[in-house]
């Protein structure tokens, strides 16, 4: 590990102050990201914001919505009652993720902010373009299990590694930024790119920026929603699909509202719009929820292992609507 | 730097990059706390801080001063041991012993976790409240722990018998 200063933000102005001293600083949430990449010199930040003691409330908006401070804890979130009763989809996509440890330590913000675990980002011997734009990747004729179907390059095929996040996309959360230019706020949906030729661009934050807050949006029909998650093993796993849904039908069985996101399957929590477009209006059948996957997911292009998430990712997006249309129905 | 750790302060001047794992072990010699794969992965680091459990191989110990640090040294009773390992002894909760410090930290650290209703995916209704420990619940909070003796069966019954409902099996 290169060495590094260390200082610790008071406040959010002071955090953006000194996070923009010196070019090479980094924000420092629970570490649990940040310092295995430090360990492993794939990060070499030469100072270091300790963003832990701030942004820590949980607040009720008047509109109905959430503002969920970046440096809130992950257990903290989905444990928070008003989370588990009004967005169960991101209180169980937290708790799928991870370790019981890991989500005590690690903060919203640096559940956004986390990169990929692609084996070959990983491994200094292995060529990827994240760590060294230009050099190629080893991973488009390589092992590719966990690797992306969707919006993918021939530079980079690797995934977003977030559960929390998809939730975060299916529900349209609002990222409230603070930077030396002032505040603003994006789409979390915007937040992160596709890989393109800059697979080591991974956001659209300007450098120095910081995440202050997460806002969820007032969504009542999400009180009923779920987090799919399919693994290798059934706990502690990163996914190979997931799927956050929320289903709003009416008293006809028609489609009023529907929320679609994957996880697993890209660069960035990949919100299924297009299959959302195709259910509105429509009956919530198998028939039709299975159609709108197909459309969703028939730009997918596979690699050498990862041919079966085309399939499966349309199986989850019917089983998790069907559980939703069966406990509307109820 | 100040640290608290099993009730005593100690005042150091470690290498910024020190982790609270190195500190632990180089620095104060508690080398209970164990590094297995010092990235996150095996949870034999584990300790509990301010009574949560964490990886102490991701923490690094600069974020960590003044926070009140348990090791598996600080969990025995005035009396001896904690009566989890007494369980863990009592039903072969290990054979090599390397992840049982990681084992015990975060089975304290849980068992405080379903006190305060903290849920798992597991939870059925996440409306509710009151968080039981199940043995399939025990197993999903756990999974942060590995062993790889494959001791699974003895470690669960041991924290059943300390922590779960009906206390035995």
């Amino acid at each position: 590990m290169k060495e590094f200063s260390y200082a610790r933000a008071d406040d959010t102005p002071s955090a953006v102050q000194l996070g923009n001293a010196h070019p090479g600083t980094k924000y420092l949430g629970g570490g649990t990201n940040l310092v295995d990449l430090m360990r492993e010199t794939i990060e070499a930040p030469e100072a270091l914001v300790d963003v832990t003691g701030i942004s820590q409330d949980i607040e009720m908006l008047p509109e109905g919505g959430m503002l969920i401070g970046a440096g809130v804890k992950n257990t903290t979130v989905a444990a928070h009652r008003e989370v588990r009763m009004r967005y169960p989809m991101l209180a169980r996509a937290i708790l799928a993720g991870a370790s019981g440890q890991i989500r005590n330590m690690a903060t919203v913000g640096g559940n956004i902010m986390q990169r990929t675990r692609c084996l070959y980002f990983y491994d200094g011997a292995a060529r990827c373009n994240k760590r060294a734009p230009g050099i190629g990747c080893d991973a488009v004729e390589g092992f590719s299990r966990y690797h992306a179907i969707l919006g993918a390059s021939p530079s980079c095929i690797a995934t977003h590694p977030s559960d929390m996040c998809v939730a975060l996309a299916a529900l349209e959360a609002v990222v409230h930024l603070e930077g030396p230019a002032g505040a603003r706020t994006m789409a979390l949906n915007e937040v992160h790119r596709l890989p393109g030729e800059r697979p080591d661009l991974e956001t659209e934050l300007a450098p120095g920026e910081l995440i202050t807050a997460v806002e969820l949006p007032s969504l009542p029909f999400v009180a009923r929603s779920n987090y799919r998650k399919v693994r290798d093993r059934s706990s502690y796993a990163f996914a190979l699909v997931s799927v956050a849904s929320a289903l709003d039908i009416g008293p006809d069985g028609i489609v009023r509202d529907v929320r679609l996101a994957l996880g697993g399957v890209a660069h960035k929590p990949w919100r299924a719009a297009a299959a959302e477009r195709a259910l509105i209006g429509k009956p919530a059948s198998e028939e039709n929820v299975r159609a709108a996957a197909e459309i969703e997911l028939a730009p997918a292009q596979t690699y050498r292992d990862n041919g079966f998430k085309v399939e499966l990712a349309k199986r989850v997006i019917v089983a998790s609507l069907d559980d939703l249309a069966r406990r509307a129905a109820l | 730097m100040r640290f608290l750790i099993n009730g005593q302060a100690h005042d150091l001047a470690p290498d910024i990059r020190t982790s609270v794992l190195d500190l632990l072990r180089e620095h104060l010699r508690l080398t209970g706390t164990k590094k297995g794969c010092d990235q996150g992965a095996c949870g034999a680091c584990t300790v509990l801080v301010d009574g949560e459990r964490i990886n102490s191989c991701l923490a690094l110990a600069v974020q960590y001063q003044d926070r009140a640090i348990t090791t598996v040294e600080g969990l025995p009773f005035a009396s001896g041991l904690h009566p989890l390992q007494e369980a863990f002894i009592e039903h072969d909760g290990f054979q090599c012993g390397y992840c049982t410090p990681g084992q015990l930290c975060s089975a304290v650290g849980m068992a405080a976790e379903i006190e305060r209703g903290v849920p798992s995916v597991l939870t059925e209704d996440l409306t509710v409240e009151t968080m039981e420990l199940t043995l399939d619940e025990l197993r999903e909070r756990m999974s942060g722990n590995l062993c790889r003796c494959g001791a699974y069966n003895g470690i669960v019954d041991a924290i059943a018998a300390t922590f779960g409902p009906e206390k035995a099996r």
